[in-house]
């Protein structure tokens, strides 16, 4: 399966686009962090994940979606949340816990919900997992459209929710995806050594679907197991699984002094966003002037939702005790 | 039980001490190991193991998979072979993964077994917030663990007794819920409350796991807290004290066993009670060591007993509803206030 010309220029904007905002926000982040880290302080307190190098896993994945369709995310969402197409302005104001947020503040990075594109996401390893399948089970019962993908790390594939919900969703032929972004981490710990096979996708062969394995972080190997993956969901045939091997460019949280990598590991890793962009340049897709305009604008985009999200106030403290329930 | 006095000069923070006691007992007892997600070369994401790899190795120092259940469980059954496992639970609100593990096979194999299989072993859990983590890794949870019988629980407040309660812990023959605040542990990245940071003597040495600490004497009032919350405290009595009012403040130190009688005595003396809990309001440590005054036969309070606790919702990210909810010691010294004009 190959994406169209305007699908390959969609995929690599929004690239682009949740590339610059995770460099912005750790420039933000940062702010009153220096000279001594603590993380309570300046404008973005909290634990703060980044996605660098592993837009090629959402991108891929959300290019076959619609807002319809379902999404479950991780710890490390803003890559998913950008390509699923989450509201830029309300998510970068919920990251700077302001009223203007998806939340008003109460949920912060690892907790960005947002109806209008059935996105949403978890700072607990594989919680997304029961959920998603609940969502193609609901779209099931209810004979509606639409496919639901649950996001997670390779360290997740060893939480027992994903047996459970790779099972479930096999046992009920439901219209959802798994897909598993090997960043080759779990925080300090390699996968070697907290994985018992050396690819997840041989696990899909346990539960009866479909397992694509993607190699090297490549954005349209993704596209292509996204798509015949999510084909085969809406076709009422059933889960797959697809693992795809991508890069943390980023430590675990900022602040991850990374010392437990080896020595020259990182430097070894390819960046993915230069190298699309020159493969979209050299298949004729972009030209320069054309690939400028499009980092402008997405540059652009995300200076407005980060003044949107500064120039936006707090709720008072006690909105604190507001919507715990409805 | 060897009682140390705090007359050593060395200070360490929680998680130094932590990781001293730990060391000191895998040195002289080898079924003493260590499991749990980053414990190995990182030392923990909280430090609490930081050099025990280097010491003792991968095969006793074991980097898990993300699996609590597993490796939780697979605690249990190393703790009744013959084992005393120490297993991390990263953070304590990570515990909807494997509560069952913890509180159906930890808790409870020992009674089930008629007290002839034990389960010696200690689970550490890092608690509270206050950095802005948000609602699924700021929460204390010590009335969840607390409340249900079967494992002993254990919140330190400082360095020394870290370190004498986690030693006391590996040598319990019963499982021991270790709960350390993160902002209790030194490491700078989380902010850390300095009275936390005090001298440890280098040996060997218990604090009594059920024995509360009166860590500071007074007449009017008696603030009974635990961990974080007894060093608001501390700041409150000493903000009351130079508005004339002597407050004593307990550190309970353990939750399992609950150290009633200090409290109660210490109550006769005062009077009056506030307790301070980072944890939920209701149904929780500060409800429990109230009733745990009034339904006393001895009871007599000179006012109606208050509780600055954490309100009943999840934990906000924002810092300014996260920081407006959380106790202080300003809320404390309000909440004395009120008592006074309430009567
Ligand atoms: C149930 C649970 N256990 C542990 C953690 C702590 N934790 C947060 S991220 C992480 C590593 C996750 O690794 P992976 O799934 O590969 O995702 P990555 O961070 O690499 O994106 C761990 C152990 C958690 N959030 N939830
Ligand atoms: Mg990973």
């Amino acid at each position: 399966m190959q994406p169209t010309a305007e699908q390959r220029r969609w995929m690599y904007r929004h690239m682009v686009l949740s590339r610059y905002l995770e460099e912005r926000i750790e420039a933000l982040y940062m702010e009153g962090k220096t000279p001594v880290f603590n993380m309570a302080k300046g404008p973005i307190p909290g634990e703060m994940h980044l996605s660098n190098g592993q837009e090629p896993c959402a991108v891929g994945v959300c290019a076959h979606l619609t807002a319809d369709d379902i999404v479950t995310a991780t710890h490390r969402p803003h890559h998913i949340a950008v390509a699923k197409g989450v509201d830029l302005d309300a998510m970068v104001a919920e990251i700077f816990g302001k009223a203007t947020g998806l939340a008003g503040g109460r949920g912060g990075h690892m907790h960005l919900f947002d109806g209008a594109v059935n996105f949403s996401c978890s700072g607990i390893i594989g919680e997304g997992l029961g959920p998603a399948v609940g969502a193609a089970l609901s779209r099931q019962m209810q004979g509606k459209p639409g496919v639901a993908v649950a996001f997670i790390g390779e360290g997740a594939a060893n939480q027992g929710a994903f047996h459970e919900a790779l099972n479930l969703a096999a046992v009920w032929q439901l219209p959802v995806v798994f897909v598993i972004e090997d960043n080759a981490w779990g925080i300090s710990v390699a996968k070697q050594a907290s994985t018992a096979v050396p690819r997840n996708a041989t696990r899909a062969d346990a539960y009866g679907m479909p397992g694509h394995h993607v190699a090297d972080n490549d954005v349209e190997g993704v596209y292509a197991a996204a798509g015949e993956a999510i084909a085969r969901a809406r076709e009422g045939l059933g889960p797959s699984l697809i693992e795809i091997e991508t890069v943390r460019l980023a430590g675990h949280f900022m602040g991850d002094g990374e010392d437990y990598r080896p020595e020259g590991e990182k430097a070894g890793l390819t960046d993915p966003l230069p190298r699309y962009r020159a493969a979209l340049l050299a298949a004729g897709v972009l030209d320069e002037a054309g690939d400028a305009a499009l980092v402008a604008e997405a540059h652009e985009r995300v200076e407005a939702a980060i003044r949107f999200a500064q120039q936006s106030d707090f709720l008072p403290p006690e909105a604190a005790l507001e919507t715990v329930f409805v | 039980m060897t009682t140390a006095t705090k007359s050593a000069s060395r200070k360490l923070t929680t998680a130094r001490a932590m990781a001293e006691a730990t060391a000191q007992e895998m040195r002289i007892d080898p079924r003493v190991f260590v499991m749990g997600e980053d414990v190995g070369p990182l030392g923990g994401v909280f430090g609490n193991t930081r050099g025990l790899f280097d010491e003792f190795g991968a095969e006793r120092v074991r980097d898990t998979p993300i699996s609590e259940t597993a490796f939780i469980g697979a605690a249990v059954g190393a703790a009744s072979d013959g084992m005393r496992p120490i297993v991390e639970l990263m953070f304590v609100d990570f515990f909807g993964v494997c509560m069952d593990a913890i509180y159906n096979l930890m808790a409870k194999n020992t009674y089930f077994s008629g007290g002839k299989v034990p389960v010696p072993m200690v689970l550490m859990t890092s608690t509270g917030g206050g950095y802005s983590d948000a609602g699924q890794h700021s929460q204390c949870l010590y009335g969840t663990f607390a409340h249900l019988p079967g494992m002993k629980v254990v919140v330190p407040s400082n360095a020394f007794d870290a370190k004498g309660l986690m030693t006391a812990a590996i040598r319990d023959d019963n499982p021991v819920v270790f709960m350390y605040h993160k902002a209790l542990q030194g490491m700078g990245w989380l902010g850390t409350e300095k009275g936390a940071t005090v001298a440890v003597p280098e040996e060997a040495y218990t604090v009594e796991i059920g024995k509360a600490a009166v860590t500071r004497e007074g007449q009017d009032l008696t603030l009974v807290s635990l961990g974080a919350g007894v060093h608001h405290c501390l700041r409150a009595a000493q903000a009351l004290e130079e508005e004339g009012f002597s407050a004593e403040v307990i550190d309970l130190r353990s939750l399992v066993p609950l150290d009633r009688d200090t409290v109660r005595e210490s109550v006769a003396k005062t009077g009056r009670l506030i307790v301070v809990d980072e944890d939920y309001h209701s149904y929780g440590v500060s409800g429990e060591i109230i009733a745990s005054v009034a339904e006393h036969p001895g009871c007599r309070l000179r006012a109606a007993p208050k509780r600055v606790a954490y309100p009943d919702i999840p934990i906000p990210f924002a810092p300014t509803m996260e920081q407006w909810a959380l106790p202080n010691a300003d809320k404390i010294v309000a909440a004395f206030h009120q008592m006074l004009t309430d009567n």
